[in-house]
């Protein structure tokens, strides 16, 4: 791949804008993780995090498998992304209130994400799906974690700090998106085939 | 647990392979039935540690060659040696493959006589003990209320298939298939007119293909394919899903299957999907298809669609409770 540009949280609009589709990043700084659960509370109540600057942070949908450690505090033991497209009704409205830089998921997000990403200058960022042990291992520390006990391990809102996670630009804030180019090639592809008759058959 | 025979197993390399049972017998009164729920606990927990944390050998070596195969640089050649990365990781720490541990799949064969009540019961403890070492992701949530009662169990999960055989042994195998690829997963009826799609196995190749378009990346491609053509809904979909437990290299005994398989591969490929969707020229490890019989009315093609992490392992422990584990 292209070189990797490591970034640092909080991102700044002008590195936000400077990265393009296709973009190998590594990313540094403030993570919190989000996934269905939180979302559909956000929506409900947009509660206010004191103490806990999101904007040009970075926000990763993920459900972890955490450890808590005698002495009380939490280890991961497993953190790849989930599929992003379940918070596509809630993203757009997301970025609006909380300002965050980048979404890190997995298997891209639709077009209402899309112009939000561009509206308000964010970028999506995929990580490898099912990688959680070389993810988890990009954790340098479990800050905290909020709406745990109402929301329960997976979905709870942890609060990491990562360093050099690595992922790459699929959904830029310029309106590119890698997964729509996937899209369109595979689809002319696979019109390609069902027009084609198998080689035996009548 | 340390001081079950299957303890001792856990540490030990070529776990399994020692016959310890005989050696327990000689020191306790009355020999330890492996068949009994306690037993099978702790035989089915150590299946669960062993698939949730080590990735099966014949998948492995096909990212491999997947990996080799793609561009020097590309996208896709480095998410597939991240792929390879994080399997040795997972596999040393003894720490999950991917963080969705998935839903838990038992199929289990057992003996003339064993209570199917206790095997039922010690894949329900199995989940608990596997859930609170953290093999396992707390993973069970209840579809009224949204609890997650934090041990991975609940209505209907784990999901447990157990059947008698004619054999001596107890053969359990265990799939956790993840919700990332589930989702993506498919049913057709044929004549699909959309597709053009006849009531043929032409027909099946264009749903199916259809089916790894629609699923882009987003299955955690390189995926595995299981397809049954045939059956009503509910059994067609869970001999697609069946068809995962199949290992790699291995072919349909049916030509006409065998043949579809290779062929689903190829066109699945040729399309162009790639890694998690970055395109590339691996979409699909494998694809492994069945059949049962239609009703006239009836033309079901099911898809499964596992992820790259096809995390799979199973055990066989004879009546002396020697276990041995196969991935």
């Amino acid at each position: 791949m292209t070189e990797v540009r490591k970034l640092t949280t909080p991102l700044s609009p002008e590195t936000v804008r400077s990265l393009r589709r296709g973009d190998a990043v590594a990313v540094s700084g403030l993570m919190v993780t989000g996934r269905d659960a939180l979302h559909k509370l956000w929506v409900k109540s947009w509660p206010s995090y004191p103490g806990l600057d999101l904007a040009g942070a970075i926000l990763y949908h993920c459900g972890p498998v955490m450890r808590k450690e005698r002495n009380g505090s939490w280890s991961v033991l497993a953190a790849g992304p989930t599929t992003s497209i379940r918070e596509e009704p809630y993203e757009a409205a997301v970025l609006a209130r909380y300002r965050f830089a980048g979404i890190v998921g997995k298997g891209g997000m639709g077009t209402k994400t899309l112009a939000a990403l561009k509206e308000h200058g964010a970028v999506y960022l995929h990580a490898v799906g099912g990688a959680a042990q070389v993810l988890a291992e990009k954790v340098v520390r479990v800050a905290g974690v909020r709406h745990l006990d109402e929301l329960g391990v997976p979905e709870a809102m942890w609060v990491l700090e990562v360093r050099d996670f690595p992922c790459i630009v699929t959904m830029d804030a310029h309106g590119d998106s890698l997964h729509e180019e996937v899209r369109r090639a595979s689809r002319e592809q696979l019109d390609e085939a069902i027009a084609r008759k198998r080689p035996d058959a009548a | 647990m340390g001081e079950k025979p299957l303890g001792k197993k856990r540490s030990s390399e070529g776990a399994g392979r020692r016959p310890v049972a005989t050696g327990r017998a000689a020191t306790k009164a009355a020999p330890r039935d492996p068949f009994a729920e306690k037993a099978l606990a702790a035989t089915f927990t150590e299946l669960y540690r062993r698939a949730a944390t080590s990735m099966p050998p014949d998948v492995l070596a096909a990212i491999e060659e997947a990996r080799d195969r793609e561009a020097e640089g590309s996208a896709a050649r480095e998410t597939l040696e991240v792929l390879l990365t994080n399997s040795r990781l997972a596999s040393v720490w003894s720490r999950p493959v991917c963080q969705d541990t998935g839903m838990p799949l038992f199929d289990v064969a057992v003996p003339a006589g064993v209570s199917l009540r206790a095997v039922e019961r010690a894949a329900v403890k199995a989940t608990r003990a596997a859930t609170a070492r953290g093999y396992l992701r707390p993973n069970s949530v209840d579809a009224l209320t949204g609890e997650n009662p934090g041990d991975g169990t609940g209505r209907g999960m784990p999901i447990v298939h157990v059947r008698e055989h004619g054999r001596r042994s107890l053969v359990a195998s265990l799939l956790l298939k993840g919700g990332g690829c589930e989702n993506v997963g498919a049913q057709y009826a044929l004549p699909n007119a959309d597709l053009g799609a006849d009531r043929d196995l032409d027909g099946v190749r264009k749903v199916v293909l259809d089916a790894v378009f629609q699923a882009q990346g987003k299955g955690c491609a390189p995926g595995i394919l299981g397809v049954c053509l045939g059956g009503d809904r509910a059994t067609g979909l869970a001999e697609a899903k069946r068809q995962l437990f199949r290992r790699l290299p291995d072919r349909s005994p049916e030509p006409a299957l065998a043949k579809l398989e290779q062929e689903l591969l190829e066109g699945a490929n040729a399309l162009g999907i790639g890694p998690m969707g970055f395109g590339g020229g691996t979409t699909l490890l494998g694809v492994k298809a069945s059949r049962l019989a239609r009703l006239p009315a009836s033309y079901f093609v099911s898809v499964s669609y596992m992820c790259w992490a096809t995390r799979r392992a199973s055990v066989e422990v004879a009546p002396s409770g020697k276990a041995v584990f196969e991935q």
